[in-house]
């Protein structure tokens, strides 16, 4: 942010400052367009916010109905149930597990990156990661729907009586924020000084130790934020978790049932809906509820990274 | 100390393991892709009609991607730019500069989904439905930041010697930004460029509600016009990309099982060869035009 200063030309006493000058049309053009993306954030959260309070306001649904466990928009007028509960936890869980499965492979293979690796596997792997995060996650799910679902229907057919389920999502979902938490990760752990590296490795400790008792401590807020950010970018997916998770509007109580989520509850229905029906209304305040969340996560993750930056 | 050692020697194995592990799993998903859709990867199938056989065509939908790609990319690295020029060379510390900076951050956070709603709700209706329009404005919600971060810093970290040197020659600093500073930050932004478009190539979640979903079934390409919504080069149209169809067809049953695997695959071996292509082009392009700016 520290601007150049470079005095040269502004020194009144040489010349004086044309009206074009004093004006300075660049500057506010360009300023313009960088305040758009306020205006942008300020109209998303104005339009998410209006339309997701719509089902409480005038849709006529309780605001504690969003805690019920039981979702039956399509009951007769008067007997539905718009109860959020099933995609509230089914996001969670999703996300939870699909952390629990990635957090250990990415950061360890962030050590691996910034630690181990030779010159050459190097080369590999941070190519490797900038495809991984580029391929579409429609292509992971198209693959979770007809190769992973198959897998565990047949081969697991007692745990995953379907194939669609809780796991499937959550695997789907591990592989995606994989490159995620790495790439953060990795970051965070080359920031590490060379001299505690050096300094531990000259005190006579195996890489390893240096590994865990010296370099993991310090880089400890940026694994945190990466693992976070990861979280947040699996609570965010919508297609390839809708694609493989089942779709079940039930509270999760096992990994290999199909649930639902509230980014496949959106997409599900979106189109099936009308703009008046309180049914659209309840897509909405999902839509507003996921945004909360992910702000939450971004405050959480800013927090830690300042906390860390202080120590 | 022995044990130490055997600790030492065995986590270099099991991180090792880690790596070439997650190495393989994506060589196994790119091979999956590409050796499944050996048979049916041809001309005819990326330009065919989605009814002209019995496997089915990606013409309009490939189009799409491209048309989509091409207008938010129209609308953002202009606009892009100038943010990250005054993010650069103009901005001070202070609530403006704050603002912004948050406002970044918090747009790359949000949920496609929702942007997607967000799009529904204001673009959707400003255009009059299902738009190529909304979808790329849609898309240019979440692109525009990064475009703009990109942008600032490929200026960042242009020297500032360069800057002086024009100045001390009597340039006015918009002289010495357009044609000494830019010229020379072109590189990292082209590359920053190339790295985006792979993300809008295959961005899906948002498009649902604002490109639209609908199997088009036949594009007449001789027909233009800006206005028309039939005519496939109006931003009126209804545009469904690859990506949507990939994720259109297996949720909804309106194809015979055998075709909706073959165009999925075939469709999702496009997509990843194109990230690849997209990849490699950002590094061999910026490199290229490393070496003509600087003359190196």
């Amino acid at each position: 942010m520290a601007n150049v200063a470079i005095p040269l030309g502004s020194n009144r006493l040489e010349r004086t400052r044309s009206i074009r000058e004093r004006i300075d049309i660049p500057r506010r053009v360009t300023l313009i367009a960088a305040i758009l993306v306020v205006l942008v954030v300020a109209l998303l959260l104005a339009f998410i916010g209006i339309r997701g309070t719509r089902m409480f306001f005038e849709g006529g649904v309780p605001l504690t109905q969003i805690f019920s466990a039981t979702w039956d928009p399509g009951a007769d007028p008067g007997q539905q149930t718009f109860g959020l509960l099933p995609f509230i936890l089914g996001t969670i869980g999703v996300m939870v597990v699909a952390a629990i499965i990635a957090a250990p492979l990415s950061i360890g293979l962030a050590i691996f990156m910034s630690e181990i690796a030779p010159d050459w596997a190097r080369n590999i792997t941070r190519p490797a990661m900038e495809v991984f995060v580029g391929i579409p996650s429609v292509v992971y799910g198209f693959l979770g729907a007809n190769v992973l679902v198959d897998v565990l229907r047949s081969n697991f057919h007692q745990q995953f009586p379907l194939g669609y389920s809780w796991f499937a999502g959550s695997l789907v979902l591990s592989i995606m924020i994989l490159p995620t938490i790495t790439s953060i990760a990795y970051d965070a752990l080359i920031t590490v000084p060379g001299e505690l590296r050096t300094g531990s490795l000259a005190l006579g400790t195996t890489r390893w130790q240096m590994i865990r008792h010296i370099l993991l401590p310090a880089a400890r807020a940026g694994l945190m934020t990466a693992v976070i950010l990861g979280m947040l970018r699996a609570a965010g997916e919508a297609l390839a978790v809708q694609m493989v998770i089942g779709n079940r509007a039930i509270v999760p109580t096992g990994i290999g049932q199909p649930i639902i989520t509230l980014t496949s509850g959106i997409t599900l229905d979106m189109g099936n809906t009308t703009d008046n029906q309180v049914w659209n209304m309840a897509l909405w305040t999902m839509g507003l509820i996921l945004l909360l969340m992910s702000l939450t996560f971004v405050f959480l993750a800013r927090r830690i990274g300042r906390r860390g930056a202080a120590i | 100390m022995n044990r130490t050692l055997n600790a030492d020697r065995i986590a270099t194995g099991v991180l090792w393991a880690i790596a070439v592990f997650v190495v393989a799993i994506l060589l196994a998903i790119i091979l999956n892709f590409v050796l499944k859709s050996l048979g049916t990867l041809n001309l005819s199938f990326l330009f065919g009609d989605p009814s002209d056989s019995a496997v089915g065509g990606i013409g309009p939908l490939f189009f799409n991607s491209i048309y989509l790609l091409v207008v938010t990319l129209l609308i953002t690295v202009p606009l892009g730019t100038l943010g990250g020029i005054y993010m650069a060379e103009y901005a001070h510390e202070g609530r403006v500069t704050n603002a912004i900076r948050f406002s970044q951050e918090l747009i790359s956070s949000v949920p496609s989904i929702v942007v997607g709603l967000f799009g529904l709700a204001l673009f959707v209706r400003a255009t009059g439905g299902y738009t190529a329009l909304a979808g790329a404005l849609a898309l240019a919600v979440f692109n525009l930041p990064l475009m703009s971060r990109l942008a600032e810093q490929a200026i960042r970290a242009v020297p500032d010697d360069e800057r002086a040197a024009s100045l001390a020659l009597g340039a006015t600093k918009w002289q010495t930004i357009t044609r000494v500073v830019l010229p020379i930050a072109i590189p990292g932004i082209v590359t920053g460029i190339i790295l985006t478009a792979g993300r809008i190539f295959g961005e899906a979640a948002a498009l649902i509600f604002t490109a639209g979903s609908s199997t088009p079934t036949h594009f007449d390409y001789g027909y233009f016009s800006l206005t028309d919504p039939r005519s496939p080069w109006s931003p009126f149209h209804t545009a469904t990309t690859m990506s949507v169809y990939i994720w259109h067809i297996n949720s909804e049953s309106i194809l015979p099982d055998s075709i909706r695997i073959a165009v999925a695959n075939t469709a999702s071996a496009v997509l990843i060869i194109t990230v690849l292509v997209f990849n490699l082009g950002a590094r061999g392009l910026g490199r290229a035009l490393q070496k003509r700016v600087t003359g190196a």
